[in-house]
C-alpha cells in the first residue's frame, strides 16, 4: 500500500509555509495554509504568553495563546491531499507537527479529525477515502506524540465541502482533513 | 378499521368478446410462440397490423423507439363519486404507462366513444380510428359494506378481443395503489415481463445550500405520489435501501456525529442502530432473504465488508484487505456479491462467493468503477463510472463483459434497479458555483436500453434513490 514514512522533521517549516497555499484565485482560504505560514514562529514563541487581562482596550494582534481560535488561525487546523490519495505530503507533515507541538503544550485539548473529500468520487468510496485521511492525519499525530486517546476520527466523505465550487482550486481545499480542537476556550 | 388488503378477481370477457385463446393465468412468456415473436424485434405496430388472431405485444427490449398508442378511457360508475375515482385511475394508469417509455396514452379528447357507451363491448372501430392499438375500459363500484371494486379490461383494438380482465375490492382510499396494479397487469400483459409501478422510492431530500445541504430520508410511490418525509433534518442521513419487503429501510445516519448504520421500520417510524460497532460502519444493504445486512466497517482506517444477521446478530467479516473494499450487493439467489475495491491499485468492481472466497475483479475498462448494484434479475450489474472528468451509469454482465453506458453527466451516481430489472433509477448533481448557488442533485430514470430518460419530480432536491420491491409480490 501506499504508506509514507514518517521522515525526519527538521526545519520543514517555512517550506511548507511557501508551497501550502493552493492556487486558488478564489474567497475563503484565510487560516491553513497562509496564517499558518507566519504561525510556524508565533507558535514557538506564545507558550510563555501572559495574557494581559487587565487591558482589554490594547488587545494584541492574534488570538488568545491556547484557543481554538489560536489553533485554527496560527497552527493550522488542516491538511490536504491529492486526488484520491491519503498520504501525507510534506506541507501537510509540517502542519501536523506544529499541531502536534501545540497538542503537547495543552494536554486539555482533545481533537477530532474530519477527513474530507472533494465532490468526484461516489458517496460510499469518498466515505471510506476520508476515513482514511482523518485516519492518516490522527497516526501521524500520534507519531508525534500526541496520546491516541485524545484523538477521534470521523469521515464526512463529500457531504461537507469547506470550499463551493466545481473546479481545482474549490476541488483542492476540499480533500482535507480538519483537526477540530475542543476542551479549551475558543478564542 | 378496514382491512388494507387488495382482493383480485379476473374477468371473463363479456358476452359477445373473445379471449385469446390462452388463458391469462399462464405467463405469457411461456406462450407458444411468444419468444420467437420477441425475438424478431419487429415492432408492435407491425405486429397488430397482422390478421385477428394476432395480439399485441410490446418488444421491451427496444426501447421507446416506437412507443404502443393506448387508449385508456375513464373508468365507468353509476354515481359522481365512482365516476371520479374511475377518472383519478385512469389517469394514474395512463401516468404510469406513459412514463415507462413503451407505451402513448391517447388524447382523451380525441376518444369517439364515451365510458358509459362501452360497458358491454367496444365499439373497435371508433378506437381504430384514433389509431389505438390498446385500450382500456372499466368500472368502479362503491359497494354496500363501504369497499370500493374497481374493474377494467385491457383489449386489443385490432383483433378485437379481450386480453385482460381483473377486479379488485379493496378500500376506497387505496385507489392510487389499485390503479398501479392495473398498469402493471397491462404492462406484463403486453411485455411479457412484470410491471414496477406498484412500488415505492425511498431517497434522500435535499435542501439548503451544497456547503450546508440538510439531508432528510423522504418516501414516495414511484410516481411522486404520497410524498413524505421520514427523518427530520437535524442530522446526516445517506443511501437509504429497502428490505426485500419493502417494510424497512437500512441507511447511514450521522446521529450524534456517530456514523453508523440504522434501520427504520415504515410502519412503526421506529429507528434501531444495527450493532455496537468500534468505527463508522457504512454502505448498508439488505440480503435477499431479509436476514442479514451487508455493509461496511471502517476499523481504523480500513473499510471492509461485513453482514451481520438481524435475528442472531451474528457479525462475519468477508474481506480482509488493507484496501478500501465497499458498496457491497448481493446477487439476487444470495449467493454471490458484487462489491468495490482498490486492492489493485485504482477502483474496480469485484465479485466474490457469500463466504467472501473466490474473490474476482470484474471490470477492466479505462476509469474507476464504483457502487455495483446486482440486477433483481440477475444477469446484470449496474454501476457508476468515472473517467475523464465524466461520470457514467452503465451495466454490465456479472462476469465483466457486454458494458454499456446509460447515462453520462458531470455527476451522476447511485443506480438502483426498478424490481422487474428493467429501468434504473439513479441521481445526478449539477456543478456547484463559486457562490454556494448550484450543486443541485435530482433523481432520474432511464431503460435498460439507454433510452427514456426521465426526471422524478420531487419537492425538494434528490439524491441516493432506491427503488422497492413490488408490494404485491
Amino acid at each position: 500500500m501506499r504508506r509514507e514514512l514518517i521522515g525526519p522533521i527538521v526545519a520543514l517549516f517555512f517550506v511548507a509555509a511557501c508551497q501550502s497555499t493552493p492556487n486558488d484565485t478564489g474567497n475563503a482560504v484565510t487560516q491553513g495554509a497562509a496564517a499558518g505560514g507566519g504561525g510556524a514562529g508565533v507558535a514557538q514563541n506564545a507558550a510563555p504568553a501572559a495574557a494581559p487581562a487587565a487591558a482589554p482596550a490594547a488587545r494584541p494582534a492574534g488570538p488568545t495563546a491556547g484557543t481554538r481560535a489560536e489553533f485554527e488561525q496560527v497552527v493550522g487546523d488542516r491538511v490536504f491531499f491529492d486526488f484520491d490519495k491519503f498520504d501525507l505530503q510534506p506541507v501537510a507533515r509540517g502542519t501536523l507537527e506544529r499541531q502536534a507541538a501545540w497538542l503537547k503544550r495543552y494536554p486539555a485539548a482533545r481533537v477530532v479529525v474530519e477527513g474530507h473529500c472533494d465532490e468526484r468520487g461516489t458517496r460510499e468510496y469518498n466515505l471510506a477515502l476520508g476515513e482514511r485521511r482523518a485516519t492518516a492525519s490522527k497516526n501521524y499525530l500520534v507519531a508525534l506524540g500526541v496520546e491516541a486517546s485524545r484523538i477521534t476520527t470521523i469521515s464526512y466523505g463529500k457531504e461537507k465541502p469547506a470550499v463551493p465550487g466545481s473546479n481545482e482550486a474549490a476541488w483542492s481545499q476540499n480533500r482535507r482533513a480538519v483537526t477540530v480542537v475542543s476542551g479549551v476556550a475558543t478564542n | 378499521m378496514m382491512p388494507r388488503d387488495i382482493q383480485t378477481n379476473l374477468l371473463a370477457p363479456p358476452s359477445g368478446a373473445t379471449a385469446p385463446r390462452w388463458g391469462l393465468s399462464m405467463p405469457l412468456s411461456r406462450r407458444q410462440g411468444f419468444r420467437a415473436a420477441a425475438g424478431l424485434a419487429a415492432s408492435a405496430a407491425a405486429l397488430t397490423a397482422m390478421p385477428a388472431q394476432a395480439v399485441i405485444r410490446v418488444d421491451i427490449t427496444r426501447g421507446n423507439v416506437d412507443p404502443v398508442p393506448i387508449a385508456v378511457t375513464d373508468l365507468f360508475a353509476d354515481t359522481p363519486q365512482g365516476r371520479s375515482i374511475g377518472a383519478d385511475i385512469a389517469r394514474v394508469v395512463a401516468g404510469d404507462l406513459d412514463r415507462s417509455g413503451l407505451f402513448r396514452p391517447i388524447a382523451k379528447t380525441a376518444f369517439l366513444q364515451r365510458p358509459e357507451d362501452m360497458q358491454m363491448l367496444p365499439r373497435f372501430v371508433d378506437w381504430r380510428t384514433i389509431n389505438a392499438q390498446a385500450l382500456v375500459t372499466g368500472k368502479t363500484t362503491l359497494e354496500a359494506d363501504g369497499r370500493l371494486r374497481v374493474e377494467f379490461r385491457l383489449w386489443d383494438v385490432f383483433a378485437e378481443q379481450q386480453m385482460a380482465g381483473i377486479s379488485y375490492t379493496s378500500a376506497p382510499d387505496t385507489w392510487r395503489r389499485v390503479a398501479h396494479l392495473i398498469a402493471d397487469a397491462i404492462y406484463e400483459r403486453l411485455t411479457g415481463e412484470k410491471g414496477y409501478f406498484d412500488t415505492r422510492v425511498v431517497y434522500v431530500a435535499e435542501s439548503g445550500p451544497a456547503s450546508k445541504r440538510v439531508k432528510r430520508l423522504a418516501i414516495m410511490d414511484q410516481d411522486g405520489a404520497n410524498h413524505r418525509f421520514l427523518t427530520d433534518g437535524s442530522y446526516l442521513v445517506l443511501t437509504p435501501r429497502f428490505s426485500p419487503t419493502a417494510q424497512e429501510i437500512t441507511y447511514l445516519a450521522y446521529v450524534n456525529d456517530r456514523p453508523r448504520v440504522y434501520i427504520y421500520n415504515i410502519d412503526t417510524g421506529q429507528q434501531e442502530i444495527l450493532g455496537d460497532f468500534p468505527g463508522m460502519t457504512f454502505a448498508p444493504r439488505f440480503s435477499p432473504d431479509g436476514r442479514k445486512v451487508i455493509m461496511t466497517l471502517a476499523d481504523a482506517g480500513n473499510s471492509d465488508i461485513y453482514t451481520m444477521d438481524l435475528h442472531t446478530r451474528e457479525v462475519r467479516r468477508l474481506t480482509n484487505s488493507p484496501a478500501i473494499d465497499t458498496s457491497p450487493s448481493f446477487s439476487p439467489d444470495g449467493n454471490r456479491i458484487t462489491f468495490n475495491s482498490d486492492r489493485g491499485g485504482s477502483q474496480q468492481i469485484y465479485t466474490m462467493d457469500a463466504n467472501g472466497n473466490n474473490v474476482q475483479r470484474i471490470s477492466f475498462g479505462q476509469g474507476r468503477y464504483a457502487t455495483p448494484v446486482w440486477s433483481p434479475r440477475g444477469d446484470l450489474i449496474a454501476f457508476t463510472k468515472f473517467d475523464a472528468s465524466t461520470f457514467y451509469i452503465g451495466v454490465m454482465r456479472p462476469d465483466g463483459g457486454g458494458e454499456r453506458l446509460l447515462a453520462q453527466s458531470f455527476l451522476v451516481e447511485g443506480p438502483s434497479w426498478a424490481p422487474n430489472g428493467r429501468v434504473i433509477m439513479y441521481y445526478r448533481q449539477d456543478q456547484t458555483n463559486r457562490d454556494g448557488t448550484g450543486g443541485d442533485a435530482h433523481l432520474w430514470s432511464v431503460d435498460l436500453t439507454g433510452y427514456n430518460e426521465r426526471l422524478m419530480v420531487t419537492p425538494l432536491l434528490g439524491s441516493d434513490p432506491a427503488w422497492s420491491p413490488l408490494l404485491t409480490p
